[in-house]
């Protein structure tokens, strides 16, 4: 799907409202619909809205540009839509953002995510040099490294995100895995750029990503978003960039099929939030529930909506670092933990910075603080390992 | 104008009200053919009082308010002809009761259908509701505004005809209680033994008030169901088949459809047969006696059960059938658009032929449906065009092909569902002139501002 295409496709939308549920049709799981409820923050919304701005119908507005910026690209509408183009809907929502970008109508604080990741290598408008603080010890990849692990930028800077980083890398030289970082080389994804449409600035990412890649003869990257999996997976091998991609929960599943970890047992109700990058767009469902069921002692719940009917935590397409969506009851990461606690659980397993740091501040706002924790997989995982004294 | 805003924030919130020239322009369209005009305002309440304190308001205002469900119907009935207050529903999705014993629910306006048909299997598996076709996001109370239909319209009426009780708001801002609930806790019945005030409001589009509450029967749930699909090439048989079908009352849903795509369908009118049982001999009984119903039609082979895979079975027996939405990708062009009138079933086979004749006349895609209603009494038949709304041409034939089939089915004595405006002028004019006075004279006296809906049902 070419870019440009959207605009001699999009009037297709019936705007059936399929879009907002899932599979079954017991809630809302079009994370902005639900949020805010016009219909206009439906995917059939913005598909009707961008048409007819297109038409000339209606101008460009801060609120138009809202309502387009909102959309998370979660893809659940993808999955429900009955029409032949549901595969193109982000496709197309991205080519509208595109344009925006291109004629320079985007909200302004979704101009200060591009210039921050242009000026600083990352959306947080930090350091360079600070990238690799949290990795003290951390091996720099190093030529005949099996593995480079993509740390990202929430892994980088996020306070949760960080601690997630830390596992990782706690359970990796747990396990023997070769592997080493790249520490203040490392440089955004740009998964989120290309999703809120910014075509060049993406481009010069893959490009600079892979250059430094192929520069250090990687054969192989772990993420430990599903962000940067996703793009490096999907998006970079069409830039001549074609590296082994792997999300780090198919490696620590891989590991403990091999039996080089070995968790020990965890009294624990863990349920589990599918990220949209990981399950809707890359169909990775199993590997994390197969470690999580590797865990002695560990008792896997179900929310009613998971896998490919997962609701969304609302960080995607940049929202965890500019949050368009806001703060509301309906808040989708509040709406997912309250959901998450229905189900008996008493941990919420993530395998995204991202799903962690949008459920660590739910859990807060919900009062279910001590009731429900948010872990990272990874943290779990290192829970169960044996401490170095034996215990 | 900016007063009527401002009053709509407090009453609803800022998150709830919009003045925005995207909701205006959004809420002032639906996917059908009929002239968008744009809404002032549209705004969604969470409560009948928020209702209430929005038609005081739009009372003291003399501003129109179009209450909207999902907006499906697509003959424009939640299009603000006049502009004003566009009412989204939806934030109303409570339900609120279930009487399993009396085999009931009470749902607020805005609950879906969807939600509803979930609510029921989780918590209520032995009971069902009639499911539209529709949607799954188009609501309860629009469905039975506009005398929906449903999967169980042939067991037992309209939708509109198993509603059990009403909360309404009047367009004068009163909360008035129609049927059992007006004089006690129960929702059991619409009106009997009472007067039946509910026709004051189901049929009327939205123009006598705004249901805050509709109660609803709920059905038995039976354990299995099937599908056959008899079909035969010559429509002038269709009649007297379904007439031999509904003669066994062991069917719970019946649907004819013809279309001329995919080409393997051309020229065959099928007849969907729905079976439910809650054993496999119940099930075969009522099986074995619609083969005999239809047996002499098979003999003389005018007619067949088809075969057909598990992959369309499947397709023809979700409920609402997801795949009919895809109708409106036929062209590649996201629109289609049916006029659905209400026919004895002795006018099926000239329709089925007037639908294929008007598609060839205006260059357009037809597919024409039917769904029989109460056992035959009548039925629904739907002269369905699709159409490409990047393509105003063709929207334009399409829209024309509409209004031929309406006037064509009118003078032949069938009535029209859910009714654009100019469908419903075909039917004002046809109507007995004490009738028209009396739903005229109805209507200025329930809305004495003209607030409700102006433009539908309005006599000229």
């Amino acid at each position: 799907m070419q870019q440009q295409d959207y605009i001699s496709q999009i009037h297709r939308c019936f705007r059936c409202g399929y879009c907002k549920f899932p599979t079954d049709y017991s809630s809302l799981n079009c994370p902005t619909y639900r949020r805010f409820r016009f219909d206009t923050y439906s995917t059939g919304g913005r598909l009707w809205l961008i048409y007819a701005w297109l038409k000339g119908e209606i101008e460009w507005s801060e609120h138009l540009a809202e309502i387009l910026y909102t959309c998370t690209t979660c893809k659940n509408c993808t999955e429900q839509c009955p029409m032949k183009f549901a595969p193109d809907i982000v496709d197309w929502i991205v080519g509208a953002r595109s344009d925006m970008v291109e004629k320079g109508r985007i909200p302004p604080r979704v101009a200060h995510f591009f210039e921050a990741v242009y000026g600083y290598g990352n959306p947080l408008k930090l350091l360079r040099s600070d990238r690799a603080a949290w990795a003290k010890g951390t091996k720099m990849y190093t030529p005949g490294d099996q593995y480079l692990l993509y740390v990202g930028c929430l892994g980088s800077y996020d306070e949760n995100g960080q601690k997630m980083a830390r596992s990782l890398v706690d359970v990796f030289n747990a396990a023997g895995v070769s592997f080493g970082i790249l520490g203040s080389d490392e440089e955004c994804c740009g998964n989120e750029v290309y999703m809120l449409g910014e075509m060049g600035l993406f481009q010069t990412l893959v490009e600079k990503n892979s250059q430094k890649f192929k520069e250090l003869g990687v054969k192989k990257i772990i993420t430990i978003c599903p962000h940067g999996y996703n793009v490096m997976k999907n998006r970079y091998p069409a830039s001549g960039a074609n590296f082994e991609i792997y999300h780090y929960s198919q490696l620590l599943n891989d590991l403990i099929e091999k039996d080089k970890i070995k968790p020990s047992r965890i009294e624990a109700k863990v349920t589990y939030q599918d990220p949209c990058f990981l399950g809707r767009y890359n169909n990775v469902y199993e590997e994390p529930r197969q470690v999580l069921r590797s865990i002695p002692g560990l008792e896997l719940l179900e929310m009613k909506r998971n896998r490919a009917d997962a609701s969304c935590c609302g960080g995607g397409s940049g929202n965890f670092v500019m949050d368009l969506l806001a703060g509301s009851d309906e808040s989708p990461a509040r709406v997912r933990v309250r959901e998450a606690y229905d189900t008996g659980a008493d941990t919420l397993a993530v395998a995204c910075p991202s799903c962690l740091t949008m459920f660590t501040d739910a859990v807060k706002t919900e009062d279910l603080d001590g009731k429900l924790a948010v872990k990272d997989i990874s943290q779990i995982v290192r829970e169960s390992l044996p401490t170095k004294n034996g215990s | 104008m900016s007063d009527v805003y401002e009053a709509l924030v407090n009453i609803v919130g800022k998150d709830y009200a919009s003045n925005h020239r995207e909701e205006r322009y959004f809420y002032g369209r639906d996917p059908g053919l009929m002239t968008p005009h744009e809404a002032d305002y549209a705004v969604m309440p969470r409560t009948t009082e928020e209702v209430q304190e929005i038609v005081k308001l739009a009372n003291r205002e003399k501003v129109p308010i179009v209450p909207k469900g999902a907006g499906l119907a697509l003959t424009g009935l939640v299009i603000p002809l006049k502009g004003g207050i566009v009412m989204d529903m939806k934030r109303m999705d409570k339900i609120l009761e279930v009487n399993e014993s009396a085999r009931y629910v009470v749902v607020e306006g805005g609950v879906s259908q969807g939600a509803l048909r979930e609510y029921l299997k989780e918590h209520h598996p032995n009971l069902r509701h009639s499911v539209p076709e529709a949607p799954p996001i188009t609501t309860i109370a629009a469905n039975v505004v506009i005398h929906g239909q449903g999967r169980l319209t042939n067991q037992y009426g309209f939708n509109s005809d198993m509603v059990n009780g009403l909360e309404v708001v009047l367009p004068t801002g009163e909360i008035c209680k129609i049927g059992s609930c007006s004089v006690g806790p129960y929702w059991f019945s619409k009106g009997p033994p009472l007067p039946d005030l509910s026709g004051l409001f189901l049929g009327w589009l939205g123009t006598t008030g705004i249901l805050t509450k509709v109660g609803l029967k709920l059905y038995p749930k039976k354990k299995i169901k099937d599908l056959e699909v008899f079909v035969t090439d010559k429509e002038d048989l269709v009649p007297d088949i379904i007439f031999k079908i509904t003669h066994t009352e062991m069917v719970e849903d019946l649907a004819i459809w013809a279309q001329e795509r995919p080409l393997m369908f051309r020229g065959n009118y099928h007849i969907n047969i729905f079976i439910t049982a809650d054993s496999e001999d119940e099930l075969e009984l009522k099986r074995k006696m619609v083969y005999d119903s239809v047996q002499e039609y098979v003999d003389s082979k005018d007619a067949g059960f088809m075969t057909i895979n598990l992959d369309m079975k499947r397709d023809f027996m979700d409920n609402p059938q997801k795949s009919m939405t895809a109708f409106a990708d036929v062209r590649r062009g996201g629109g289609f658009e049916y006029a659905g009138p209400i026919i004895p079933m002795e006018l099926y086979p000239e329709c089925a032929r007037k639908v294929a004749e008007l598609a060839i006349k205006y260059r357009v895609v037809y597919g024409g449906s039917g769904r029989v209603i109460h056992g035959g009494h009548c039925m629904m038949f739907s002269f369905a065009y699709t159409f490409n709304r990047a393509d105003l041409d063709e929207m334009g034939r399409a829209r024309r092909a509409l209004h031929e089939a309406a006037e064509f089915v009118a003078d032949k004595g069938g009535v029209l569902w859910k009714p654009n405006i100019d469908e419903q002028k075909i039917m004002m004019e046809r109507m007995d002139p004490n009738t028209l006075k009396l739903m005229t004279d109805i209507k200025k006296l329930l809305d004495p501002n003209g607030i409700m809906n102006p433009g539908n049902w309005e006599a000229s």
